[in-house]
C-alpha cells in the first residue's frame, strides 16, 4: 500500500476540526492516522497551586517504568511529552502522546492502565476534571475529548510505522550483525 | 495525593447475588433443542402491561431454573429502550440509561463494522423498526414442547393486544450427537464462571469473574459498582443483551474448503486455520497437524493453553483465527472486562454434506449477555472481530464472523514462509440485530404495574 510507504517522507495537513470525514467513533468524532501515526495533545489549564505536585509525577513515573518497563505497553505508545507553560499568570498542562492505537478503540484500556498507575490522579490537578472518574469512565473520556487540540500538521519521516515495527526491525539487526560478527 | 489503586481484595458476593431476582438467562444454560424468538411491539402502553402480567410468572430465575425440576421450558423477556418508554417509562429515567442502548444496534453499525452485505438496511424481521419494543425468548427441551408453548403465547398476544413484527424457529441441527452450528465446528466450548454462583472455571479459562460485569448492581472487576440507570428498581439485577442473527452460507464454506485442500484431511486443516480448533473442538495450540475428537470434547483439557508462551507466533492457530481474535487469552489485556456470555442457536435445516447449496437461510441467531455493550460487545465486534489491523495483521478480519467482501486476507504463518489466502469470500451475513435490557423479576413487575415507584 503506498500510503504505508515508509521509505518516502510524508506530511499531511489537517483541517481545523481534526478529520478529514466526520466518521463517529464510540466516543465522539474518529481522528486519522497520519504520517506520525496515532496521537493527541490535551492542553488544561491547572489548578492554582498544583504546579509542583504536577512536576513530581515526572519523577513518579520515571519511577514506576524503571520497575516495570512494560507498564505503559497496552498504550502502544512511541512517546510521550508532557509540558507545564504559562499564558497571561495561569499556568496550563500539556499531555502529548504518539501512538499506534486508534484511541476510540482503546479508550477503556487506558483509563484502565491510568488508573491502575495513579496516571489519572494528575489530571486531578486540571480544572474542569471530573472527580467521579472512578465510577464514571464516560466523565474521564468527555474531559479528555473535550481539552484535545487537533493537529493542523503532521509529519513523519518514516510515515505509518509502527513502535512494534521498529522494535522488530531494530532486533532483526541486531541478530543479522550477530550473525555477521560471527562469520569474521 | 497517592496513586489510586484498583480494590485487589476479592470478597465473596454468594450471600449478594439475588439469585431470586435475577432471569435465569445469563445464569444457567438449559438443555434445550429447540427454541423460539418472538419480537413484539406495544401498540399501547396497557397491551404491553396485559402482555407482561400475563407473562411473568412464567419468567425463569436464577433460583427457580436448574435446581432440582425438570423443566420443559424457559422463558426469557427483554426490552428496547424503545419498549421501556412504550411501557410508561418516563422521560428522566429513559435518559439515565447507557447512550449506546438508547441509540440501538443499527445506529451503531459503523461502530460495529457492519457494513456493505450486512448493513442494517438489509435486515430482516423488522429489527430495524422503532416499534420493536420486546423480544420473547422461548428455550423448549424439544420441537414438541416448543409448538405448545408457541400456542399458548399466541393466546396470550390475542388477550393482550400485543402484536409479533416477527418470529424465529430453531432446532439443533444434525448430524452430530452434540451442539454444533451448520459449518459443523462444536459449540458451547467456553462458559464464564461467575463469582458468586458456585460455577469454577475450566482448566485454562482464567479466573472466576465479578458479576458486576454481567449484572447491575454489584461490583465488577474495577471492584467498584457503576452507577446504575435510574430507578434503581428498574436496572438492578438487570443485563444488556445484544442479539444477533448470522446467517451461514454453507455451500460457499465447503467449496472453498475444496479450493485450498486437495485432500479430506487437508480440507480439515483449512476448517481448523480458519476457527483456531478443529471442527471437533481440538483446540490447534494443542492439536497443531491432527485433529484430536476426544480432545475436542474434553471440557477439562479443551480451553487448558495459551498464545503468549505456547504459539506466539501463530504456527498452530493464525493470529486472525476467529478463536483467537474473539479471545486473545494471555496476548490482549484487560480480558477480565471483555467477558461476554453467550446463548442461542442455529435455525434453518442442515444441508448435508454431499447437497449443493440450496439457497434456504440457515445460521445462528445469539445473544451476548454483559452490563456494558460499549466496553464488552462492541469492543468485540469493533476490534477483535472488524479492525483490520487487529495484532498488527494489517488487512485481515475475523474470518468467520468479520464482515467480509473478498477484499481482506487470512495468513497462515508456517515455516519456513507463511501461506496467505487472498480475497477471503464472506462464509457469513449479518441478517439482524437489536439491543435488549434484560430486566430482574422487580423490574418486571414494576413495568407491569406502570413504571410507577408508587405501586412496586
Amino acid at each position: 500500500m503506498a500510503q504505508d510507504d515508509w521509505s518516502k517522507p510524508a506530511a499531511k495537513a489537517i483541517p481545523k476540526e481534526g478529520y478529514f470525514e466526520l466518521e463517529q467513533g464510540r466516543f465522539g468524532p474518529l481522528y486519522p492516522r497520519t504520517p506520525a501515526c496515532h496521537g493527541f495533545t490535551i492542553i488544561a489549564k491547572i489548578k492554582p497551586g498544583t504546579e509542583e505536585n504536577i512536576r513530581a509525577y515526572g519523577d513518579r513515573i520515571e519511577k514506576t517504568i524503571a520497575e516495570l518497563p512494560d507498564a505503559l505497553e497496552v498504550l502502544r505508545l512511541h512517546y510521550l511529552r508532557w509540558v507545564l507553560f504559562d499564558i497571561e499568570g495561569a499556568t496550563y498542562f500539556m499531555y502529548q502522546g504518539i501512538f499506534d492505537t486508534d484511541f476510540d478503540k482503546y479508550t477503556e484500556d487506558a483509563v484502565a492502565l491510568f488508573s491502575k498507575y495513579g496516571l489519572n490522579t494528575v489530571f486531578e490537578n486540571l480544572e474542569g476534571f471530573p472527580m467521579d472518574w472512578k465510577t464514571n469512565p464516560q466523565a474521564f473520556v468527555e474531559f479528555v475529548r473535550k481539552h484535545q487540540r487537533p493537529s493542523f500538521l503532521e509529519y513523519g519521516e518514516y510515515p505509518y510505522v509502527t513502535a512494534d515495527e521498529i522494535k522488530k526491525a531494530l532486533k532483526l539487526k541486531r541478530a543479522f550483525s550477530e550473525m555477521l560478527d560471527q562469520m569474521q | 495525593m497517592t496513586p489510586s489503586r484498583r480494590v485487589e481484595t476479592r470478597t465473596p458476593v454468594e450471600s449478594m447475588l439475588e439469585f431470586d431476582d435475577i432471569q435465569h438467562f445469563l445464569l444457567t444454560r438449559t438443555p434445550a433443542l429447540a427454541a423460539r424468538y418472538e419480537f413484539l411491539t406495544f401498540p399501547d402502553a396497557g397491551c404491553g402491561r396485559a402482555w407482561l402480567a400475563g407473562v411473568l410468572d412464567k419468567v425463569g430465575t436464577g433460583k427457580s431454573v436448574g435446581s432440582e425440576r425438570l423443566d420443559a421450558r424457559w422463558v426469557t423477556v427483554a426490552f428496547t429502550w424503545n419498549g421501556l418508554r412504550a411501557l410508561g417509562v418516563d422521560e428522566g429515567s429513559l435518559a439515565t440509561f447507557p447512550e449506546e442502548f438508547r441509540q440501538g444496534m443499527a445506529a451503531r453499525a459503523g461502530i460495529l463494522g457492519t457494513t456493505g452485505a450486512n448493513h442494517p438496511e438489509h435486515w430482516v424481521g423488522g429489527l430495524t423498526d422503532p416499534a420493536l419494543h420486546a423480544i420473547i425468548i422461548l428455550f423448549a427441551r424439544d420441537v414438541a414442547e416448543r409448538e405448545r408453548c408457541k400456542h399458548e403465547h399466541l393466546g396470550l398476544l390475542e388477550r393482550s393486544g400485543v402484536k409479533p413484527l416477527s418470529s424465529l424457529d430453531l432446532e439443533a441441527v444434525p448430524p452430530l450427537d452434540y451442539s454444533h452450528e451448520h459449518f459443523g465446528y462444536r459449540d458451547r466450548l467456553s462458559e464464564v464462571a461467575i463469582e458468586g454462583t458456585g460455577a469454577e472455571p475450566t482448566p485454562g479459562s482464567g479466573r472466576t469473574i465479578r458479576a458486576g460485569e454481567f449484572f447491575l448492581g454489584y461490583p465488577d472487576e474495577t471492584g467498584l459498582v457503576p452507577a446504575l440507570p435510574q430507578p434503581e428498581i428498574l436496572s438492578r439485577n438487570g443485563s444488556y443483551l445484544a442479539y444477533f442473527r448470522m446467517q451461514e452460507h454453507v455451500g460457499r464454506f465447503r467449496e472453498f474448503l475444496r479450493e485450498h485442500g486437495k485432500t479430506a484431511e487437508e480440507q480439515e486443516l483449512v476448517a481448523a486455520k480458519l476457527m483456531g480448533r478443529w471442527r471437533s473442538g481440538a483446540p490447534l495450540v494443542l492439536a497443531p497437524d491432527k485433529d484430536d475428537p476426544a480432545l475436542g470434547a474434553d471440557l477439562q483439557r479443551n480451553n487448558d493453553y495459551d498464545y503468549g508462551k505456547m504459539d506466539p507466533y501463530g504456527y498452530a492457530c493464525p493470529l486472525g483465527a476467529h478463536v483467537r481474535r474473539m479471545n486473545p487469552r494471555d496476548t490482549a489485556h484487560h480480558m477480565e472486562r471483555r467477558k461476554m456470555i453467550r446463548r442461542g442457536g442455529t435455525y434453518g435445516p442442515h444441508l448435508p454434506d454431499d447437497a449443493p447449496e440450496d439457497g434456504v437461510e440457515r445460521g445462528i441467531a445469539a445473544f451476548v449477555g454483559c452490563a456494558s455493550l460499549v466496553r464488552q460487545f462492541e469492543f468485540a465486534m469493533n476490534v477483535w472481530a472488524n479492525d483490520p489491523r487487529f495484532a498488527e495483521l494489517g488487512n485481515e478480519r475475523d474470518p468467520i464472523i468479520g464482515t467480509q467482501d473478498g477484499t481482506f486476507d487470512l495468513t497462515i504463518p508456517r515455516r519456513p514462509i507463511r501461506k496467505k489466502i487472498t480475497g477471503l469470500p464472506a462464509f457469513t451475513t449479518v441478517r439482524g440485530g437489536a439491543y435488549f435490557f434484560l430486566p430482574g423479576i422487580k423490574a418486571l413487575r414494576y413495568l407491569a404495574a406502570g413504571a410507577s415507584a408508587a405501586k412496586s
